[in-house]
């Protein structure tokens, strides 16, 4: 019964993951069918390499001011649906719509929004009396950075917000009349009593704003593709641009293969933080 | 002056009426009980009283403020304690405890003080940091009263506290909480369905029905003298015997009550005690140990075959053979009369 189960995660999932690490010691090429043995030379190379120190620093950098955001944001819409209103249930479709959108074509509409002559954001702050001079989004290197964790919170945060509703209903309610009935105002009530209940649920969230933002390609790739001046790059755009568009199989595979442990410790991280809160604090 | 004063309080949701016109006045120091079966609106009641719940209508004043506008729980001096304890998971039994003295930013070591006593009043001192999973029912009601009377509350309402804890439990907590009461003296309101509870510790009990206060009273007013057919069949087990005897001598329309205990077999009055005597068929025997409930049927005027309990305690030791018909008597001053229609008491 497991078969397929089986094959479909051998085949798609384990075989490109076995091949991704052994091409990272080859010096395959995408152009030949070719398998030379070249060691620890790729990694040399690429650790010695500025651009991909710089996109390693962008992948932290992008992921971790995603999630921040994702949190903030997250936690402040499920607030806000919390509450009965009328239009409750188109307000909830319009925000799923960023998660539902195919990322290309978000990201293209993007692309738009923060361009260097239309922006429509630059438009909107210049008519309110905010900004004096001009943002070129896309063409600094900061705020290029700062575009693409935009557009990724924005993508993730429906998501976010989504599994935080499901996580606040799951607070019985008595508890939180409790602490009304203690004297706790609403942002004491927040701080001390919900979200750390909700820190199972946060952690799962989490996870997953994590692993879809530091492997994401698109975003990135139809923003900036990986500039200005290579200033912009992630790990997997850079991987692409080296191991398909350059060619290089090799470095390409050892530029993805530094995702994983980055992945898998903030995998176990959170995974263990969930677990924690859960023992520690689940209602019996 | 820490009374509650509830004037024509109304609740309504959408169509239905949970609260319909209460009208109740509580004395300071008072315990009063608010009995009633599921959905009677007792819980709405008390939740608008802790400010839970906003009333449709009416007034409620707490020490003399009136509070139902948009008074918020924690400016109304009140305290609650509910049926599930609402112990906070993540936070020790202290951190617990602290958890109001912290919302009114006392200093902390002010707090530390408060709660240690506290903690030593209720005997808790050893759990103090424990995590409430790690404690056992008793001990976490326990600790959910600690947090609720640490502020020193006006007001303090129980939604079902005993509910949770095992049926032995019950009597010794039930206990602990009336002397515990009495030793505070706040005003206390407490919210349950169950008549043995509501009778062991109230000084007054509200019996309340579909969002009525049907009878208010002490414990011997509601169970001696009830209003109206409902208090006298939810107080008391076995409930009232209910007979409608269509008996000439009294007006038309009629019931006639009286207690299980009442109902004797006619031995064991004396041959001129003044009684009422019945012809009792007896279908079933009940040996329960302190008691033998008797269960069986009365055919007397217009009643026929109605169902009749009597409750024999264990020191009336008499046979009562099933499927036998024996005389049974009531005492003539432990008889009540209903009207039919209303239900409400008469006095013959």
């Amino acid at each position: 019964m497991l078969a397929p189960a089986l094959a479909y995660v051998i085949v798609l999932v384990g075989v490109p993951f076995v091949l991704a690490i052994v091409l990272s010691f080859s010096n395959a090429t995408a152009g030949s069918l070719s398998f030379g043995w070249a060691g620890l030379g790729n990694y040399a190379a690429i650790l010695g390499d500025p651009i991909f120190l710089r996109a390693l620093r962008n992948s932290a950098v992008v992921t971790v001011g995603t999630q921040l955001l994702v949190v903030i944001l997250a936690t402040a819409a499920a607030q806000v649906f919390r509450a009965t209103f009328r239009g409750k249930r188109f307000a909830r479709f319009v925000l799923l719509l960023p998660w539902t959108v195919p990322v290309s074509l978000a990201a293209i509409a993007w692309t738009w929004i923060f361009d260097s002559t239309f922006s429509v954001i630059n438009w909107t702050l210049k008519a309110s009396g905010l900004l004096h001079g001009w943002l070129y989004w896309l063409g600094d290197p900061g705020l290029a950075l700062t575009a693409i964790i935009i557009v990724q919170a924005w993508r993730i945060f429906p998501f976010a917000t989504v599994i935080v509703l499901a996580g606040l209903a799951s607070i019985p309610q008595e508890i939180v009349e409790a602490a009304v009935v203690d004297g706790a105002g609403f942002w004491r009530r927040l701080f001390q009593v919900e979200l750390p209940l909700l820190l199972p649920v946060v952690a799962v969230a989490v996870l997953f704003g994590v692993v879809y933002t530091a492997t994401d390609l698109g975003v990135v790739y139809i923003l900036t593709g990986g500039g200005p001046a290579n200033t912009t790059h992630v790990l997997p755009t850079l991987a692409f641009q080296r191991g398909i568009l350059g060619a290089d199989l090799g470095q390409g595979a050892a530029i993805a293969v530094f995702l994983l442990p980055f992945l898998i410790v903030v995998a176990v991280a959170m995974l263990r933080l969930a677990r924690r809160a859960e023992v520690g604090g689940a209602a019996r | 002056m820490a009374g509650v004063d509830i004037r024509n309080l109304r609740k309504q949701f959408g169509d239905l009426s949970a609260v319909d016109g209460v009208n109740l006045s509580i004395r300071e120091g008072e315990f009063l009980v608010l009995l009633g079966p599921s959905g009677c609106g007792k819980t709405t009641l008390l939740r608008m009283i802790a400010g839970l719940e906003r009333p449709t209508g009416g007034e409620i004043h707490i020490a003399g403020e009136r509070v139902d506008g948009d008074v918020p729980p924690r400016a109304r001096g009140i305290a609650m304690v509910f049926q599930s304890y609402a112990l906070y998971p993540h936070r020790t039994v202290f951190q617990n405890i602290a958890f109001p003295l912290e919302a009114s930013r006392l200093p902390r070591t002010q707090i530390a003080e408060k709660v240690q006593r506290a903690a030593d009043m209720f005997g808790i001192s050893r759990y103090l940091d424990r995590y409430p999973r790690q404690l056992s029912g008793g001990e976490r009601q326990r600790v959910a009263l600690c947090r609720a009377l640490v502020r020193d509350p006006k007001v303090f309402l129980l939604d079902e506290p005993l509910a949770n804890l095992d049926a032995k439990l019950r009597n010794t907590a039930r206990d602990e909480l009336k002397r515990f009461q009495r030793q505070i003296r706040t005003t206390t309101v407490l919210v349950t369905h169950d008549q043995v509870e509501a009778m062991g510790l109230g000084d007054r009990i509200a019996i309340m029905d579909r969002g009525k206060v049907r009878q208010v009273g002490t414990p011997e007013e509601v169970y001696e003298d009830p209003v109206d057919t409902f208090v006298a069949t939810f107080v008391g087990q076995p409930p009232m015997n209910l007979l409608d005897l269509g008996d000439p001598a009294l007006p038309p329309r009629t019931l006639l009550g009286f207690r299980p205990e009442h109902f004797l077999p006619r031995s064991v009055f004396q041959p001129d005690e003044d009684v009422r005597a019945f012809r009792f068929s007896v279908r079933r025997v009940e040996y329960l140990g302190s008691d033998r409930y008797v269960y069986g049927s009365i055919s007397d005027g217009a009643a026929t075959d109605t169902t009749v309990i009597a409750k024999l305690p264990a020191t009336i030791a008499l046979a009562i053979p099933e499927g036998e018909q024996q005389e049974f008597a009531v005492p003539r001053r432990a008889l009540r009369y209903f009207d039919a229609a209303t239900g409400s008491s008469r006095k013959i």
